[in-house]
């Protein structure tokens, strides 16, 4: 279908995109890769009055190597993402879920910071910058903030990202030694996105795990910390089967829905399976 | 309207457009390239695939504007004098069908082979993802990309 009528700008900076987005009222809408905002569109499920391009600000582009973290534009491809040197060496969570992401003619369009600021519940990369403790920074006509990752997702598509507000990057803090991730993906093959989703990090010293952050996709309207496998992990000895024990009460604090690819019962029977895949696979089991 | 120019298939249009115009629709009904084709409303088939500065992109999820001052390669612009080696693996491995997926197939498979050159069968099908064959000809697609892999290491392009 034929999108509705509105009006485009393509402003040249962050402020200049904020004062457009304020002077275009509510019913203005930044775009970045397009790649959620043209099937909504296509679909009439969206009907702006301006569309604010933001895919070829300068300030939003770009990956940064800060020493002890890693500072991503928002609008940087998640082509750009999982092919750049930088974050396949310290976020390589990151690198390997990005690849799991859509298809390619997708990935060569769609942006980090737009996968982010749309809030899909399916979306593959909350749960990275949640399990990372990433912080992003937002741009608004009062200044700049940054909100931390356990913070910016509010509910379904719901962000802390205001109206008149732009992502503009994402810092990762790196993870030091011992450290291993692993992002596992239960997914039907006619399409990439995840029935649920599990990004995990785990620090192994000695045998043992000793630290363990692990996020879950679309187990809830966001993505959420199974903190109660986080603590169960613990001091347990790098084993496929204590792995596994600790990794029962996975879905203890998720709120998942039924839908076409799966009901409740099942969706928490994955997030059993799929954390201790990725829990092992973090561990190198 | 909004003044975009877009180089096709190595020629610069300067054309109006109005900001809702996705760039299929402008490739198609401004340009006259009809070898990209619309199979679906949800960005999901591959079908309208284009090449936009190198990179396969489907033409049906990028509005008009947003390729302003780009260089798009349909279909339509890819064989020289002779069909490009992709093409013509199509032709030999009958890839095709009724044809309909055709155009974005080989479009994918010419950007998996630019980045890839020598491509496993899994990669082959992983690198054409985004592409749907609702003939479910994937097996001679599959070969298609695999023969022309091949032709393309004798130094042809
Ligand atoms: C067929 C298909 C399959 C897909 N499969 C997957 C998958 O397997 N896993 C997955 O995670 N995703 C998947 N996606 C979604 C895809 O990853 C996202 O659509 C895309 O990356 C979003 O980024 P974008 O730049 O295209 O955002 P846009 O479409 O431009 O924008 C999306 C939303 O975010 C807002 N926005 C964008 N950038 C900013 C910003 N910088 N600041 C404030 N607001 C902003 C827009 O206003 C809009 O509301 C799929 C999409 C399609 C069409
Ligand atoms: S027409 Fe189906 S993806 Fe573009
Ligand atoms: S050949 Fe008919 S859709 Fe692929």
């Amino acid at each position: 279908m034929i999108p509705s009528k509105f009006d485009y700008v393509r402003p040249k900076s962050v402020d200049e995109a904020v004062a457009a987005l304020k002077a275009g009222g509510e019913d203005s809408k930044v775009i970045a890769g397009g790649q959620s905002m043209l099937p909504l569109l296509r679909l009439r499920l969206a009907a702006p009055s301006v569309l604010v391009d933001c895919a070829r600000i300068d300030e939003m582009k770009g990956i940064k190597d800060n020493g002890d973290s890693v500072t991503i534009g928002a609008a940087s491809t998640h082509w750009d993402v999982m092919n750049s040197d930088i974050v396949k060496t310290h976020v390589k969570l990151l690198a390997d879920a990005t690849a799991t992401v859509a298809d390619p003619q997708i990935r060569h369009r769609g942006t980090f910071g737009g996968a982010l600021a749309h809030g899909d519940p399916a979306g593959d990369l909350p749960a990275v910058v949640l399990a990372l403790d990433a912080t992003l920074e937002i741009a608004g006509s009062k200044g700049r903030r940054q909100v931390a990752a356990k913070d910016f997702f509010l509910d379904y598509f719901t962000t802390a990202v205001g109206p008149d507000e732009i992502l503009v990057s994402i810092t990762i803090p790196k993870l030091g030694k011992g450290w291993g991730t692993c992002y596992e993906k239960f997914n039907r093959s006619a399409n990439g996105w995840a029935v649920v989703g599990v990004a995990a990090a785990v620090k192994v010293d000695g045998g043992k795990i000793t630290e363990a952050r692990i996020a879950l996709t679309n187990c809830a309207a966001i993505p959420v910390r199974a903190s109660s496998v986080e603590s169960a992990l613990k001091g347990v000895a790098v084993s496929a089967s204590e792995i596994e024990k600790a990794s029962q009460s996975a879905a203890d604090g998720t709120r998942a829905t039924s839908d076409l690819a799966a009901d409740k019962e099942y969706r928490e029977h994955l997030m059993r399976v799929i954390t201790a895949r990725a829990v092992s696979c973090a561990a190198g089991v | 309207m909004t003044k975009v120019s877009i180089t096709v298939d190595g020629v610069l249009h300067e054309s109006e457009v109005e900001p809702r115009t996705l760039l299929v629709h402008y490739l198609r009904e401004q340009v006259g390239k009809v070898g990209t084709v619309v199979g679906c409303d949800t960005s999901s088939c591959g079908a309208c695939t284009i090449l936009l500065d190198g990179r396969s992109a489907k033409s049906c999820s990028v509005l008009a504007v947003q390729a302003d001052g780009s260089s798009v390669t349909t279909i339509e612009g890819l064989a020289g004098d002779e069909w490009h080696p992709v093409q013509a693996a199509f032709k030999e491995c009958h890839g095709l069908q009724c044809g309909y997926c055709t155009p974005g197939m080989v479009l994918s498979a010419v950007d998996l082979l630019s980045e890839n050159p020598n491509p496993s069968e899994a990669e082959i099908r992983e690198g054409l993802e985004g592409n749907l064959c609702r003939c479910t000809g994937y097996h001679n697609i599959v070969k298609s990309v695999a023969l022309a892999a091949q032709t393309m290491k004798g130094g042809k392009k």
